[in-house]
């Protein structure tokens, strides 16, 4: 061979190298190697995509989260210790020493929207006043509810330079830090272009905003790991990777996310089935056997909730005296429940359990022992012959209710051998939830002396405080039974003025024992979160949270 | 028949006015917060009271009666709580879903309604009677969220012919009338064609027995008429009352699908109302069913002038 043919060869060679190459990356073969990770939620509509979700946690899941980064963010790559706060777009935060009302954030510095604008202390201000300041043009009455409910101290934000934020607070709460985790941080700009672009017709500000909320939430745009794509309403909303997430460890693995909203369980369990989804949430349970015998993985970690009894303290409660509620908590068989439920549940022994650093050491220990409960019963003056009646209300189904029905069943079982007779109420979810902040006094509440409604106990003010204290009595908050005790609330009012993270953990801790000891649920169980996932789907981690992290999933299509 | 059908309009004004008034007051009379779907329950009082305020339910509730027909005689069906968007985009997307998916039913349910009925007048009492019969008893009784059920788990779930879940191909927004979105619309539909098929052959079967009975079939006979030519008189007679049960049928799946629709998630009007009933969205639930209603007038009054051209002995008006 000529060195003129050799060269002519090598030439050839690398042009077919080069075009094979140019073909691939445009070819639809390339397309296809995109990954798309195809999710059911139980959720009945795509959870509200302008940076403050509806649909409960789960709409923080996945709208929340995946989009758009909050100041302070939980840790959701473990799934070994109960969830810790992390830097999110503020890197370090601290109460002032001279004004415990008053927080400073630092910001995190070269970090970007979706839309190429940069995050900075203003976009923090104009996302505070979004639900605090009535003048503002983009005020959201839609949000506040969604907001501030789970942030009842914030009364303001102020750009101190442009990587530095002072927030206020009503009360000196040292929880704060917790509750801003759900305050998601928008684009201002964005939001901008589509208030701009609001027909000149409408005059009415309110109206505007509202007109550009909604606009904003068919693309919108935050800082987070994912970016939205589309949304088709009631039936898809499709998020694209962000290949320039602000932390490197967070760039998704997979391309795509497609989230399809899917209330009913059965259709879930036979979207996943059929291979139409990748991934589904609670799953049918009578549908576990046979998801593990076709190679399906199922996904299972304690979160921070709670299904318990919550007692009345009313005039006439036969939970008045204490005997009776510790020999409930002692007459319940958890384990047999768990088993009952084909092990999704947690056995609860408190709001919190013991790796939990907020558990603490009560005194009262919560677990089985039918003879000391029916000690306590007859000290108390009953027995077989004379049971004490108690009504329960509870609901047929609803989030987080788990199976309230068979549940609410066994322990009617299980407290029978206890000399209890206990009346099981059913209403429906929403006039639960409605009669559940109006308290046991009012005639919402059919007479009952308990209630079940399961909650989310993700910090101090939401596990404890809201149930315990005297200022949360209906119908400020949910201490529906009237629960009061001085020490208690002495210890709220340290939780509330702990500002260093140790002591934060510390008193919290003092509290649960406290609260645990005057016993005023009875603690049955903490849901799992169970969710079924195709073997393609690797790198899942469940986390002890509400909250999933999809950027660390991989998908093999 | 322009006079007839201009009444008919207008005497359908008090009647969606009733459906509303009606639609209205059982919203508020049910239980339940309607801000439920923008404030968690863990909301405080003082949280709760100034969304109530913002969303005007502090007015009276005729005043806000009042303000929502005015809007909505203007076109306006006001924006869902639950996720601001229009109600009128919201309930015309679903209207479509629904609509394809009722006509498809009522289609599946006519064909083999009538042949069942057909089958069953013709030859009364025989095997093929009782076998009719009895396919048309089951198409009643049966719970079609169960039927549809066990058509997931055989047709999806087993053998993977069909796709359990959803109104069409995933990214794809648009309807379109080919298989890939076809294949979606199979199992619900057969699902609820269930009911109007047991329906329709009782009917049809009730009405060919009672006219293979009357004088005019016997005079056909002794005329020499063979069994097709009868065959079509039977038909034309039992027509009317056919398409009758028929238009009806359109439109209790238009609103009565719920179950079926949730357990496909068909995104249609039974879900929308599923979804508005449970997060208490009073504006997309009053919305829906006003339209509905209307549908099912405007139904009504096709069904009428249908009628009255199939058998013009029927005099209206």
């Amino acid at each position: 061979m000529t060195h003129a043919s050799v060269t002519c060869a090598r030439s050839f060679t690398r042009l077919a190298l080069a075009a094979s190459l140019a073909v691939a990356a445009f070819s639809p073969l390339a397309a296809e190697a995109e990954s798309t990770l195809r999710i059911a939620m139980t959720a009945a509509d795509i959870p509200l995509t302008h940076g403050q979700p509806d649909q409960g946690y789960e709409g923080n899941r996945f709208t929340g989260i995946t989009m758009f980064d909050s100041l302070v963010e939980w840790d959701l790559s473990q799934g070994e210790k109960p969830s810790t706060l992390v830097p999110g777009l503020a890197t370090e935060w601290a109460v002032k020493p001279d004004d415990h009302k008053t927080w400073v954030f630092k910001l995190r510095p070269g970090v970007t929207f979706h839309d190429g604008t940069a995050f900075n202390a203003d976009a923090v201000v104009w996302n505070v006043n979004k639900v605090l300041d009535k003048q503002a043009p983009q005020y959201a009455p839609g949000q506040i509810g969604l907001t501030l409910s789970r942030m009842p101290t914030l009364t303001g934000a102020r750009k101190i330079d442009d990587l530095t934020v002072e927030v206020t607070t009503s009360e000196p709460d040292a929880v704060l830090p917790y509750n801003l985790t759900n305050l998601f941080i928008a684009s201002p700009t964005a939001w901008q272009k589509d208030f701009a672009a609001v027909p000149a017709a409408v005059t009415d500000p309110a109206e505007r905003s509202k007109l550009a909320w909604t606009a904003f939430a068919s693309h919108s745009v935050g800082t987070g790991p994912f970016k939205m794509d589309r949304m088709v309403p009631r039936q898809e909303l499709v998020l694209d990777k962000n290949p320039g997430y602000w932390d490197p460890k967070r760039v998704p693995k997979v391309d795509h996310v497609v989230l399809i909203p899917l209330p009913e369980a059965n259709a879930r369990t036979a979207a996943l089935l059929s291979g139409q989804v990748d991934w589904i949430e609670a799953p049918a349970p009578d549908a576990m056997d046979q998801f593990k015998s076709k190679g399906f993985k199922i996904y299972a970690n304690g979160q921070p909730h709670l299904w318990p009894w919550q007692f009345s303290f009313a005039p006439g409660s036969p939970w008045l005296d204490k005997r009776v509620r510790q020999a409930a908590n002692l007459c319940l068989d958890r384990s047999e429940l768990k088993a009952y439920l084909g092990g999704y549940m947690q056995e609860a022994t408190g709001t919190y359990e013991k790796d939990s650093p907020w558990y603490g050491n009560p005194d009262f220990k919560i677990k089985y022992d039918p003879a000391a409960a029916q000690k306590l019963m007859a000290d108390a003056g009953f027995s077989k012959d004379h049971p004490i009646k108690v009504k329960v209300l509870t609901s047929a189904s609803g989030s987080g209710q788990m199976q309230p029905l068979p549940m609410n069943e066994y322990i009617q079982q299980s407290l029978k051998s206890c000399y209890f007779d206990v009346e099981i109420a059913v209403t429906e979810w929403n006039t639960l939830f409605s009669g559940w902040r109006l308290g046991a006094k009012d005639p919402a509440a059919q007479g009952a002396n308990a209630i079940n409604v399961s909650s989310a106990v993700m910090d101090p003010y939401f596990g404890m405080v809201r149930f315990a204290s005297e200022k949360a009595f209906p119908p400020v908050s949910n201490n529906w039974g009237y629960f009061k005790s001085p020490q208690v609330e002495q210890l709220i009012t340290a939780v509330r003025n702990a500002f260093d993270p140790k002591a934060l953990d510390e008193a919290a801790a003092k509290l649960h024992a406290a609260i645990v000891d005057e016993v005023p649920f009875l603690y049955v169980a903490h849901d799992v979160g169970p969710r079924a996932i195709s073997p393609k789907v690797t790198g899942v981690v469940q986390p002890q949270s509400w909250f999933i992290d999809l950027a660390l999933v991989s998908k093999q299509d | 028949m322009l006079a007839y059908t201009f009444r008919r309009l207008l005497l359908a004004t008090p009647i969606l006015l009733g459906v509303a008034l009606v639609c209205f007051m059982l919203v508020h009379l049910a239980p339940g917060d309607p801000l439920v779907s923008v404030m968690p329950p863990d909301a405080s009082e003082a949280l709760r009271e100034q969304l109530v305020k913002a969303y005007g339910f502090d007015k009276p509730l005729p005043v806000q009666f009042g303000l929502w027909l005015w809007h909505a005689l203007h076109g306006d069906l006001g924006m869902s709580i639950a996720s601001g968007r229009s109600v009128a985009s919201e309930v015309f997307n679903a209207v479509g879903y629904s609509l394809r998916l009722a006509v498809l039913a009522t289609v599946i349910g006519f064909m083999f309604g009538s042949l069942f009925g057909f089958v069953g007048g013709y030859f009364q009492g025989s095997w093929l009677d009782k076998l009719a019969s009895a396919c048309s008893a089951i198409g009643v009784s049966v719970p079609h969220y169960w039927l549809g059920m066990l058509m997931v788990i055989v047709f999806s779930s087993q053998l993977g012919w069909l796709p359990a879940t959803g109104g069409g191909p995933m990214g794809q927004s648009a309807w379109a009338w080919d298989w890939a979105h076809l294949q979606f619309m199979v199992l619900p539909a057969i699902t609820l064609s269930v009911i109007p098929t047991g329906i329709i052959a009782r009917t049809v079967r009730a009405q060919v027995a009672e006219i293979l009975a009357q004088e005019f079939i016997v005079g056909l006979r002794a005329k020499g008429l063979g069994e097709w030519g009868l065959f079509r008189h039977v038909v034309k007679n039992a027509a009317p009352t056919a398409m009758a049960v028929m238009g009806l049928q359109i439109g209790y799946l238009m609103g009565g699908s719920i179950l079926v629709e949730t357990v496909f998630a068909w995104p249609g009007t039974g879900l929308l109302l599923n979804s508005a009933i449970f997060q208490r969205d009073l504006p997309l639930l009053q919305g829906t069913i006003w339209v509905l209603a209307l549908f099912f007038v405007v139904l009504n009054l096709l069904v009428d002038i249908l009628q009255t051209l199939l058998d013009p002995r029927i005099k209206r008006g």
